[in-house]
């Protein structure tokens, strides 16, 4: 009686209240970009003639030919295949060494845990610009030390901004600054593992390999999904290293990631339409990756939590 | 409630001014209708000092500047402000290339009427520049930037060798310097500024956009630019000039540490030198560029900007007369060479304001004397309307040449420049000739 009361009363506008200032910012950060973004991506610009003087530019719909445009782009393939090549790098050596440094820190063997936890995770605290500017110097003949080392070790230092090098160098200062912060989240998904489970393992005679391998990184199984899925978006974004570095070599050019050849777009060319395209292209890819990436590893991984 | 709030925020706003207007109309009429505030964008160093002599001069114009990070985010900015209908400022420092543009865009307003005068007070090259070739005028030059070759003489010396009038003997001389030294080089071929290359082929004699009636013809592929670009890449090729671009953390070390010993520069090079070498002070000379046909000096521009009125300024003719006085007084000149260390495009200005030679340059005395005749000797260069497109395209295309090393590379680079610019006109629906 009282249940059916209470759902035939007429709305009251308390619960609208508590959450208009979330779907107020909500709409206007993140909707209203998005539908804009959207709309951008399918108009124009038309001139006519010479295109100088008053009213000679109008905008017009454009169907989806920006995005004909953007993908038919001669630069865009090989920027796509450029970042799957970057991800093929990057992830499995960042989360490797991560997992590795979580699972030795977690053993406990050693005596300066704190100093080494912090000392990795601390080129994170590094904005990525920095840390680019940074390695760039280091990439530098002639003001790299490291260079200058290895000359002096009598090696010759390969060119690191050359052809064949720029796509480690690049993912060489991704994997420098974020494997501290996998390290981190996987490491504290560690420490929430009751010990009994390896003091059970323990009396049954199982050697710290084997209980990194049956019991911790099973169970942290679903950290280490999220960790993945973060770093496949952060592949898909990758544009501060690059940028960064592209004025000091010739190998980056400006179309070397697809955010690379958005920002060409829309602040070099000034044609924020086909810029729009090709981000709601990285967004839906972005998307589609992430979730069928959790789709094929969902069921696996969060199994022991349902 | 958003725009409760804004509508409110502006009923406030305007209540305030109309009782301030108010007590202007009662106190002093005369004041109140001729003071006009003009906002100013520019990005070069100390200007709000040269501006102060205006506004001491000037009390029914007052100028205020707006520092601004640099020629690219600066037209970002007035573009982004012209499509929102407000925002843009009354006076822009605009870079020559980008003019074509901001015209394009309907940004910049056309002072034929107010500045049309200042013609002969300009080389014809500069002026073709705010022009754009036609009868309307949609600046005031400011400063150019005639190229000029800096070489470092102690080295020439050593190696007896004369500085190069030609760019044969620039070639030459280049070989010697990197078979004396195999760590030497005369110069590097930068895939990282276009303008500078842009400048060689404009010595040249290209011009890379026309205007024919209401059509544009699009020339990067000429002979002119193909003859800049393959000599460049067959000393790339040779390996008796550097590959790398200028600009760079290297680079800089290079030009200190004597690795490289020359540079194509431009008027506004001994500042650099200054920043990145200050080690070498007074081992450099500055020249001429080396030339194509000795009989007919030529010269490229590398850098240097207009002074424009913004299409939404709604004080056109106060605006235009602050940019006549900026670019043609001669205390305005003084100020923009001395405060702004620029170099002044008006004529008269290497006898008014650049009477001795930049502080790196103390041992030549003639320093600005050879500017000025690099100044005169500018060919005319047509700028177009996405000049953006084309000089991305050439860090692009020109980068992969370089680090190949090939020569056949470097002329086909040009075809690829041409290609992405054509198509990018082609699709805005700009109308092309032939």
């Amino acid at each position: 009686m009282r249940a059916s009361f209470s759902r035939t009363r007429p709305a009251r506008p308390a619960p609208y209240a508590f959450l208009a200032p979330a779907l107020i910012l909500f709409a206007a950060f993140l909707a209203a970009p998005i539908v804009y973004t959207v709309y951008l991506s399918l108009r124009k610009v038309r001139v006519k003639g010479l295109g100088l003087g008053a009213g000679s530019r109008t905008e017009v719909w454009a169907g989806l030919s920006n995005y004909a445009r953007s993908m038919t782009d001669p630069d865009w393939l090989p920027s796509v295949e450029r970042i799957g090549a970057y991800g093929a790098i990057v992830v499995p050596i960042m989360l490797g060494l991560a997992l590795l440094m979580a699972l030795l820190l977690d053993a406990g063997r050693t005596r300066v845990g704190t100093f080494a936890r912090t000392a990795i995770f601390l080129p994170y605290a590094v904005p990525a610009v920095v840390a680019s500017l940074l390695w760039g110097f280091l990439y530098l003949p002639r003001v790299s030390p490291i260079v200058d080392a290895m000359q002096g070790a009598g090696i010759t230092p390969p060119n690191f901004l050359g052809s064949s090098w720029v796509l480690w160098a690049v993912a060489n200062i991704a994997v420098w600054g974020g494997t501290g912060f996998n390290m981190i989240v996987l490491y504290t998904a560690l420490r929430a593992i009751p010990s009994d489970l390896f003091e059970a393992a323990r009396l049954d005679g199982a050697s710290d390999i084997q209980i990194a391998l049956r019991i911790k990184i099973p169970i942290i199984a679903p950290s280490l999904v999220m960790t993945c899925v973060f770093s496949l978006i952060a592949t898909l974004q990758v544009f501060a290293e690059p940028m960064t570095l592209r004025p000091l070599s010739n190998t980056i050019s400006t179309t070397w990631t697809p955010l690379m050849k958005v920002f060409r777009d829309a602040f070099t060319r000034n044609d924020i339409y086909s810029a729009a395209a090709t981000s709601v292209v990285i967004a839906v890819a972005s998307f589609a990756l992430s979730f069928g990436f959790l789709k094929i590893v969902g069921a696996r991984a969060f199994s022991q939590e349902d | 409630m958003n725009k409760k709030m804004t509508l409110a925020g502006a009923l406030a706003a305007a209540l305030i001014l109309t009782s301030a207007c108010g007590n202007d109309d009662k106190s002093d009429t005369s004041q109140a209708a001729g003071k006009v505030e003009l906002t100013y964008w520019s990005w070069a160093p100390n200007m709000d000092k040269v501006v102060e002599g205006w506004n001491t001069t000037h009390p029914d114009i007052h100028v205020t500047v707006n520092k601004q990070d640099g020629g690219d985010p600066a037209v970002t900015k007035l573009l982004t402000a012209i499509k929102a209908g407000s925002g843009a400022p009354d006076v822009m420092q605009a870079e020559y290339q980008k003019i074509p543009t901001l015209v394009s865009a309907n940004a910049v307003a056309d002072i034929s009427k107010q500045a049309g005068s200042l013609k002969d007070k300009f080389p014809a090259s500069a002026w073709n520049s705010v022009t754009l070739g036609s009868d309307a005028v949609y600046g005031v030059p400011q400063d150019t930037g005639p190229m000029m070759f800096f070489y470092r003489s102690d080295v020439f010396d050593k190696l007896g060798l004369q500085a190069p009038k030609t760019w044969d003997d620039y070639a030459a001389d280049a070989k010697k310097i990197h078979q004396a030294n195999a760590k030497q080089y005369l110069g590097t071929f930068s895939a990282n500024d276009p303008g500078w290359f842009t400048g060689l082929a404009q010595q040249a004699g290209a011009s890379w956009w026309g205007v024919q009636g209401d059509s544009w013809s699009v020339d990067i592929n000429d002979a002119a630019t193909q003859k800049v670009a393959s000599y460049w890449g067959n000393l790339v090729q040779q390996g008796v000039v550097d590959n790398k671009p200028m600009y760079t953390p290297e680079w800089n070390a290079a030009l200190n540490d004597g690795t490289q010993v020359g540079w194509l520069g431009a008027v506004w090079g001994p500042g650099v030198l200054e920043g990145n070498a200050a080690k070498t002070k007074g081992k450099w000379t500055a020249a001429l560029l080396p030339q194509w046909d000795t009989a007919k000096t030529a010269n490229g521009n590398w850098g240097g900007s207009a002074t424009s009125v913004t299409a939404q300024s709604k004080h056109k003719d106060q605006a235009a007369q602050f940019i006549a006085w900026l670019n043609t007084d001669p205390a305005a000149l003084k100020a923009l060479a001395g405060d702004s260390n620029v170099y002044p495009a008006a004529n008269d200005a290497t006898s008014t304001a650049l009477t001795s030679p930049p502080a790196f340059f103390s041992n030549q005395p003639d320093f600005y004397a050879i500017a000025q005749q690099a100044g005169q000797a500018t060919n005319p260069f047509t700028y177009g309307p996405d000049v953006n497109v084309t000089f991305s395209s050439y860090n692009d295309a020109f980068g992969k040449a370089a680090e190949s090393k090939q020569s056949s590379r470097f002329t086909a680079a040009l075809t690829t420049m041409q290609q992405a610019t054509i198509t990018d006109m082609k699709n805005t629906g700009f109308k092309l000739a032939g």
